[in-house]
This record gives C-alpha cells, structure tokens and sequence, in this order.
C-alpha cells in the first residue's frame, strides 16, 4: 500500500501529459492494427521510450546501492558498434548479439570491480568508461558510421511479434527477471541493504562486494540491450551519437520514479513511469509544437516541476495553510527526490 | 539549603501531543528554575524526547501552554526557542569535524565585516565563549583534533553565544568516559551559578543523582511527578519510571561455574595500533565480561574476534580447530555474532523494516538466491517481537522511527535467530531504559544457560560483575586480567586492577 501511495504522484504527472498531448492531437489516445501491427502514438511511446526504460531499470539498481552509472550510453555506443561491425563481418545475428551483450557485461564488471574492489566513488570510476567508451565505439567502428540490412537484427529494435513491437516485449521481459531477481529473490533486499548502510550491511555479513559488481554488470548489460535497439532501429551503429546523454535521463526517470539517489529503498515500477513520463515529455514537445531552439528549456523546465510536485517537502510548503488544521501530520518523510 | 522557589524560568503545563496511533504526551507539566539542573526522567518512549522536542520548536503541542520568564510563547521551529534562549545539545554531537572549533561555535553567526567574515573577531569571540566554560582550546584547529567530550563541551559553547536561559542537555554522557563526564558536571555547576537553568537527560542514575536538584518523571506520556532529587531514593526512581516495584538486582549468576568445553581461543591475537595482542578463552555456556575504560580496546577486541577488523598476528581456534576469522561472514561461519555498540552506523538499516532487518544476518548467510520464505520470516519474527517485546509489535514499521531501545532489540534478534555458538554484545544496555536492560540482562543469562557463550561488554561495572562467570579487564589496549567471578570480586576489585592495570 505504501508502495502504491508512492507511486500515485509519477502516475498522476504521467496522466497530466497524456491529457495536454490529447488537447493538441484528436485521435491521440486511438491504437488500431494495421498491416497486422499495433499502430498509435502511445505504441510510439512504448517502442520509442524501450530502449530507456531498459537503461532505467539497470540505473535504478546500482542507484539503490548508492551508486550511479554515467557510462551506460557509452555501452549502448559499444555493444551497437561491436554488434554491427559483426553483421557487416557476415557473422551471424547470434553470436553478434552475444558478443555484444558478453562485452558490455564485461565492461560493468569492470566499473563494479572499480567501485567496490578499489574503492573508487562511483560517479568517477564509471566517468572513466563514460569517456573511454566513446572512444572504444570509435574504435571499434573505425570511425565510421557502420549500416547493416539483416532482417534478423532489424526486428531487436524495428519489428514486431504478434502484432507487438519487439522491443517492448524485450523490455517485458527484462522486467519481469529483474522483479523476480529482486522481489522475488532477496537481492532486492541485500540491495536496498547495502544502499541503505553499507557497513551495517558488512557487519550483518553481506559480501557487499559481489553484490555491487553484479548490480554494475546488469546495468551494463541493459544498456547493452538498449544499444542493441537502437542501433537495430535504424540499422546502423554511430559511434558518436548512440545512447548519447541516455545516462541523464535514466537518472531522472528513476528519480522521478521515486528512489532516493541516497541509496536504499528502490521503485522498478516507479523506475518504468519515470521513463514513460520523460518519453511522452519528447512526444509532447513535437505535438506541442514547442520552437525547436527552446525544447531543452521547455524539457528542463517541466522536469523541475515534476520533481518540485513530488517533494513532500515542497507540497508541505506549498499546501502548508490547507493541511494546518490537521496537525497530525506523518512526522518524518524522507525527501525522495533531490534533483 | 533550604530557601523559597524563585519563580520559574519555564514553565510548560498541560502539554499534549497526538502522533498517528500514538498519544505521545498527555497533560505533562514541567516547571524549570533558573539556576538548576532539573532531570527529566523516563523509560525509553516515555516521551521524554517528544516533550523536548515541544519546548525547542520541532513539534508543536496540541494541547497546553508554554511560559518562558512569565510570557506565553510558541514556538514554530527550532530557530525561535533559541532565539528565544532556549539552546539544546543534543545525544548526537552534530558538529561539522572538519571545520576549525571557532567555526564550529559560531556557524550561521559569523561576525562580519563589509560583508567578509571577521575571522579574527571570531576567535576572540569563540575564546571568550570557552573561557565562559574553563576550557583553553586552540580555536583554529579542527574540531576533529578534540576528543569527544571536548566537542560536546564545543556543542555547549555554542548553545551558549545566543543569551541562553534555558539550556537542554539530551544524554550529554552516553559517550564520555568518567574523567570526561566530570569535566561536563564542573561546566554544568559553573553555568548554573550563572543563573542558567539546565534540562538533563541521562540514563545513568549516578550522574543524575550527582548533578541535578530536582527531577520530572514521565512514564506512558504522562507525568509521574516532580521531586527534589535528595528526597527520592534511587529504588524508588526507578519503581517510579517502570511503574512496577524492581526485584532486587542481584547477580544473576551466583558462582563461577566450571568450564570445559573451549569455543573460541584467540591466542595472541592482536593488531596494531588497536589491541595489544591478548590471549583470551571462551568456554560454551560462559558469559565473559569485558571491563574497561573508554578506549581501552573493549570494542576492539570484540571486532577481531568477529572478523570486523583484520588481526595483525595470533591464531584463534573455535571448538579446537583453526579458524580464519578474516571477514564477518567467516566469523558467522563459525557461529559468531557481533552486537556493535554503534547501532547507528553498525547495525541497523534505518529504511528498511522491522522485519526486514531482522531477517538480514540469517539472509546474508543464505545467499541472494535463496530467499527466506515469507511464512517462516513472518513466523521468526513475530517470535522475536513477542519475545523481547519489540514495541511497536508492528513487523512492517520502518526501524528509524523505533526508539533506541526497541532498534537494540531488532539487533539483537537479528543474531538471535542465527542461533550463534558465541555472542558478541558490545554495549548492548547503552541508551536503553532500565526496564529493557533487565529483560535484555535476563535474556543473556537464560541464553548462556542454554549452551551459547557470550561476551558481553559494558561499561557498567555492575553489569558486568551480576552477568558474567569470568571477567576479562582492559587498560589501555592491553589485555591486563583476566578474574573469575566469584562474591570476593567487586566493583572496588575491578576499578582496583583497572586502575592498577592488574599489577598488583
């Protein structure tokens, strides 16, 4: 129930942009099938918002451990690069897709060995592959914009399975592990731990260490996934510009779905909302018709809003002499949202 | 002394305050004089802090009235009591370490000029605070140079700069070691000769007796009632804040048992800079106490023998075999839990739940993969609520909101319900009420006669003479003595080789 409670403000924001986005487009909400496809601008936002709702979710878990990942839109560079290089390599799609998504696993560990086993703060050691990996998808592309045509490939991120975009599926799917992984399982528990008091956590003893590396690979290996769409989506890997600032918005989709940046409880329903709610803040802006010269202010702008809604903090202030009469308020709420 | 009540610098009457489900206060009266050090008295959730935490402004009462020097007054926030001159310093020394004493004192307050900070005029000014309190400190070095009682003196310089008529010590003592704490009572003495009247909070009933005039009981959230502290015994007190007559505390153990069966041996365990190396056994079924001063390596010893630290050289073999004891999770292995004495930091996950936390050690030692099944959690914990009356019984309630106490209790039954071979308890009576350090001594006594051995730390001498069959005494990072307990052994006999260091 509380869960559910948290979750009201994100859904309600959510439901705001559907409704502005109704007002300027007729017919906004409609779905229909056609050519045996799911067809509609909220199909649009679930195809288009997939490839962040998967970063999202691998963001949510290394947040919860009081960590972040800036690096996971350089993986999504990388595992699109090495993906198509391998296609135009005439390898087949699966080892391509295995490699990819073998490399991307590879460089998380890497920035959980760096987090836990050395002790790096964790926005500087994954700030290192942040900038790094865009050189390594250079590399890796020689440079070049690499285009594939493989029917295969085209369907991760382009295609549709039983009149559903693929990549929603995928991204079904990958909730669906990471919900059992977590809730299921108790690594949601050792993860909010380890967040929540690292020491304590050690003391009551949890090998924080594995934990923490485990969490950075599965959010490497979402972005792996997420690169593996979008490349797919437009059949070509570009180095440069793939996955480019996605880090940012992960980081705001999970903020905005309710996990602290402190480390602790984490939401993944709050996680996917907060995704959603930034996807239909991009389609908002087209349907808008926002100048395109001050989309990222109008986008900063509604962000704010969102965050400053959220703030119990804030809406006590704000809705303090309407809420005065009943001083028996919650005493203490912790301020979930600080950006 | 003898002599007419001046009026009263404070006076709250009729105070009520309703938390959700909970009736926190409820008609309480306090009257503070100028000049006094006045005890406030009370159980863990007694409703001490709430009553504080009126007078300063965090909560506002719902019912009743606060006069301070004969006008009415309410406070919004934290920011009015003091500059209405009521200061507090709270258990938790919240100062910033890194910054210079001076800063420390005067944050929020610097003297300016032309916009700049003066920073010589706020060395003068911070000196002048100390000398108020006979302290002689370096003013531009860190406060981190500083022990910890010499921050809390800090704490107190700076509830001083505002005109202070009303000063709110909140366990000032938990963790100041006896010298210290009479450092703190020679500063009390000297500010209520200035006419401040002093709000004190302690757990330790000797320090209340030594220091305070009058007292203000609560129990329940409500008032028991006021009296002057020579005219209460301490039995009383005590019948008073538990509401039932206390049986006689006697040793709970009455003889030093014989014990054969060695569980843990550290032979020349030691680390550098933390312990001298000591050698120590513990038998199963024997509760070893560990006496010592603050600081003389009592924790210490208790984080090598759980693997919290790693040991610069010695052995250590449990049931007779070599054991590495590198990491917590491989002093669990041998069935070893370690109660910290810092619950804060070392213990508990404050976001996390009741249930959640208690289930953490046991689920640690599972693994992520295999999950405690949701029907045997419910079960064990519910136990353990019962058992050690966890208040609020309420699993799902969040372990920040519980109060000191009651989170000792969700600590300790999160090792309980491993079922340990040796139980570390590091101060585990610290900051708790009376009425749960008996059901937590009760609770060690019944657990050593079942099989498990416990060390058991305190720095309440008494504790640990009615506790424990052995008694091992520290100085100064070394292991000095190790007695059996027996009716020759008293406290006089520990402070004696503490003292002494064991050489006579």
């Amino acid at each position: 129930m509380a869960a559910m409670r948290r979750l009201i403000w994100p859904l309600l924001i959510l439901a705001a942009l559907l409704l502005v986005n109704v007002a300027f487009i007729p017919g906004f909400l409609s779905v229909e099938v056609r050519e045996g496809h799911l067809y509609g601008s909220l199909i649009d936002i679930l195809r288009f918002g997939a490839p962040l709702i998967l970063v999202s979710l691998g963001m949510t878990l290394v947040i919860a451990t009081g960590g972040i990942d800036l690096s996971v839109g350089s993986v999504v560079a990388i595992s699109g690069a090495l993906a198509c290089l391998q296609l135009s390599q005439d390898q087949g799609v699966f080892t391509a897709i295995v490699l990819a998504l073998g490399l991307s696993t590879l460089l998380g560990a890497w920035n959980g060995f760096l987090v836990a086993g050395i002790g790096i703060q964790p926005i500087i050691a994954t700030l290192i592959l942040m900038v790094a990996g865009r050189g390594l998808a250079q590399l890796i592309t020689d440079g070049q914009i690499i285009t594939v045509n493989d029917p295969a490939y085209k369907l991760i991120g382009g295609g549709y399975w039983l009149t559903v975009p693929f990549g929603v599926l995928v991204v079904l799917a990958v909730l669906a592990i990471t919900a059992f992984l977590t809730r299921r399982l108790a690594l949601g528990l050792l993860i909010e731990s380890v967040g929540g008091n690292a020491e304590a956590s050690r003391l009551a003893g949890i090998r924080a260490r594995g934990i923490i590396v485990m969490v950075y690979a599965f959010a490497a290996l979402c972005a792996g996934v997420a690169g593996l769409m979008i490349s797919s989506n437009v059949s070509s890997a570009d180095g440069n510009n793939a996955g480019l600032w996605i880090e940012l918005d992960a980081i705001l989709a999970v903020v905005i779905g309710g996990t602290s940046l402190a480390g602790g409880r984490f939401s993944l329903g709050g996680t996917v909302l907060g995704a959603l709610i930034i996807q239909t803040l991009t389609t908002t802006i087209y349907s808008v018709g926002v100048p395109p010269e001050t989309t990222l202010l109008f986008k900063a702008l509604v962000v704010a809003a969102v965050c400053l809604v959220q703030s119990p903090a804030f809406r006590e202030k704000v809705f303090h002499r309407r809420r005065r009469p009943s001083s028996a308020r919650p005493a203490e709420e912790k301020v979930r949202v600080t950006a | 002394m003898a002599m007419a009540t001046p009026a009263p610098v404070l006076r709250m009457s009729g105070i009520g305050k309703q938390f959700p489900g909970v009736r926190a206060l409820d008609g309480v009266d306090l009257r503070l004089l100028p000049g006094e050090v006045h005890a406030l008295m009370g159980e863990n959730g007694a409703g001490k802090s709430t009553l504080i935490k009126v007078l300063t402004g965090v909560h506002q009462a719902d019912e009743g009235a606060i006069e301070l020097a004969g006008r009415s007054v309410a406070f919004g926030s934290p920011l009015e009591a003091r500059q209405a001159g009521i200061s507090t310093v709270y258990q938790e020394v919240n100062l910033c370490t890194n910054l210079s004493v001076a800063e420390n004192i005067l944050i929020g307050r610097e003297p300016r000029r032309w916009g700049r900070i003066d920073w010589k005029r706020m060395r003068a000014r911070a000196r002048e605070l100390l000398a108020r309190l006979e302290l002689d400190l370096d003013v531009s070095a860190p406060l981190s140079a500083y022990s910890l009682a010499i921050q809390q003196m800090v704490a107190i310089a700076r509830a001083l700069d505002v005109e202070a008529r009303v000063l709110i010590l909140d366990e000032p003592t938990s963790s100041l070691d006896a010298d210290e704490v009479g450092q703190l009572f020679r500063v009390m003495r000297r500010l209520k000769d200035d006419g401040i009247a002093i709000l004190f909070v302690s757990h330790f009933l000797d320090q209340v007796y030594e220091i305070s005039d009058r007292m203000t009981i609560l129990r329940n959230g409500r008032l028991v009632g006021e009296y002057p502290t020579r005219e209460l015994s301490q039995v009383d007190l005590v019948a008073k804040m538990i509401g039932q007559e206390l049986a006689a505390l006697d040793r709970l153990h009455g003889e030093a048992a014989a014990f054969d069966r060695p569980l843990v041996e550290a032979r020349e365990l030691g680390r550098a800079g933390a312990i001298e190396p000591f050698t120590l056994t513990i038998h199963e079924g024997e509760v070893v106490g560990l006496a010592g001063l603050l600081g003389s390596g009592r924790t210490e010893v208790a984080r090598l023998l759980f693997g919290a630290d790693h040991a610069g050289g010695g052995r250590v073999a449990v049931g007779g075999a070599p054991a590495s004891l590198r990491t917590p999770r491989a002093a669990m292995g041998h069935g070893i839990a370690f109660c910290s004495e810092n619950r804060k930091a070392d213990g508990l996950i404050p976001d996390l739940t009741v249930r959640e936390n208690i289930i953490l050690a046991l689920q640690a030692t599972r693994g992520w993969t295999r999950p405690v099944p949701r029907e045997q959690q419910d079960e064990l914990v519910e136990r353990y609520v019962k058992a050690l009356r966890i208040s609020p019984p309420n699993p799902e309630h969040l372990v920040r909101d519980l109060s000191g106490g009651n989170q000792q209790k969700v600590l300790l039954a999160r090792w309980l319900i491993l079922e340990p071979r040796l139980l570390i308890l590091d101060e585990p009576t610290r900051g708790i009420d009376v009425g749960a350090k008996t059901e937590i001594q009760r609770l060690v006594a019944e657990l050593s006669g079942g099989g498990m051995a416990v060390l058991f730390i305190s720095a309440e001498l008494e504790e640990v003479l009615r506790l424990s069959h052995k008694v091992a005494v520290l100085r100064d990072r070394r292991l000095v003595a190790e007695l059996p307990n027996g009716p020759e052994l008293t406290t006089d006999v520990l402070m004696e080789t503490i003292a002494s260091g064991g050489r006579t």
